[in-house]
């Protein structure tokens, strides 16, 4: 008598699947790619488990940084926002909004920006310095809040000519080997560039683990490597114009899902 | 500025295999590099990891400059009393860093 149940349990199995996958929304592929589809299965394997992702190291040490005083006036993260335990709501789809306009300096600022702003003008505290172990410690910790939420650049109108910016410096060619990013990350994207497959750079995931790196980076230093690469001069970290690449980057990427803190080799 | 995470379960069954995964944040600059200024940065790498289950070595690794910056170690030991692990990462420069987790065994 015992095959009926069986047969009855995997029927029952095979209905609650077919409801799971009748709830979800229908995908609509429009050929965008995460940089996470052209990885190996071994490295996709590392950044699925937070306890093999080695960027967990700094989302630990962000939240710990989180509820740490800083500054004349003695305040934290915390202070503001809710404990670092809360802070999983208070900051979630914060990075989905990243690079935002700032009022205060009248352009766009980054996620680690604006984290600098913050200890200035609120704890009264010094920057960080940019890509300094500490900041991106707090940026990961922030940005992972948002993990699986979609890209939603805002719509505000003071970005635009920012935004444009960004897309012209996308295109331009620049440096010895006068290379555009398009004409890697658009018109080669999935071929090989020696041993590595070209992604099609959607900042999907920063700050990220980088293998090659052997530690945390942010898409500011991801953007100098590859501008290093094409033999141009990098703009410095915190630059308008890394900025505006980054501010054009997300509206491309808008609605894939944040993935970080990514691992990428 | 030392981190570890470690991952296992808080509490197992009598005689269950438990699984233990460590990742501990560290360099692992390997002596063979060159820095900026041309000169060869000085050895800094975790010699050595071990874990003691109340008190029993049940695991032990010895680490080399091949290994990644940030290293993952991974292993299984057998839940026989509740009591604490004790993991030690011992290295260069006088680098020692120990964590404890505590495991609950049910009869």
């Amino acid at each position: 008598m015992k095959r009926p149940l069986a047969l009855l349990a995997a029927a029952a199995l095979c209905a609650a699947g077919l409801a799971a996958a009748a709830a979800e929304p229908p995908k609509r592929d429009d050929g965008r790619r995460s940089g996470f589809d052209f990885m190996t299965r071994e490295v996709q394997a590392i950044q699925r488990d937070d306890a093999q992702n080695p960027a967990m190291l700094w989302v630990q040490e962000g939240a710990a940084a989180w509820d740490r005083t800083d500054g004349t006036a003695n305040r934290s993260c915390a202070s503001c926002h809710g404990a670092a335990s809360e802070a999983s709501s208070r900051m979630k789809g914060v990075a989905t909004r990243y690079p935002a306009f700032d009022a205060a300096v009248q352009r766009p600022i980054t996620l680690a920006q604006r984290i600098n702003a913050c200890r200035v003008d609120h704890q009264q505290a010094t920057a960080l310095a940019p890509e300094s172990q500490e900041l991106l410690a707090l940026e990961s910790f922030v940005a992972m809040q948002s993990r699986g939420m979609a890209i939603a650049p805002p719509r505000d109108p003071r970005l635009v000519p920012f935004r444009e910016r960004g897309e012209k410096l996308y295109r331009q060619r620049i440096g010895q080997l006068d290379l555009s990013c398009a004409q890697c990350h658009d018109e080669r994207a999935g071929a090989r560039l020696a041993g590595a497959t070209i992604p099609q750079a959607h900042p999907t995931g920063y700050p990220l683990y980088r293998l090659e790196w052997q530690g945390l980076g942010s898409l500011q230093r991801r953007l100098r490597g590859c501008i290093a690469g094409v033999r141009a001069e990098p703009f410095p970290y915190g630059a308008v114009e890394l900025t505006e690449l980054e501010l054009y980057l997300m509206q491309r990427a808008a609605g894939m899902p944040i993935e970080a803190p990514a691992v990428r080799p | 500025m030392a981190r570890a995470l470690i991952t296992m379960p808080a509490t197992a069954k009598r005689g269950e295999i438990v699984e233990i995964r460590t990742l501990i944040a560290h360099p692992m600059e390997t002596g063979y590099r060159a820095g900026d200024d041309g000169q060869l940065l000085p050895r800094n790498i975790l010699r050595r990891f071990s874990c003691r289950y109340d008190g029993e070595l049940v695991f032990s690794a010895e680490l080399f400059p091949a290994v990644a910056a940030n290293p993952y170690l991974t292993f299984c030991t057998i839940a026989t009393v509740s009591g604490t692990l004790e993991f030690t990462w011992e290295g260069d420069r006088g680098f020692a860093q120990t964590e404890r987790v505590a495991l609950t065994v049910a009869a």
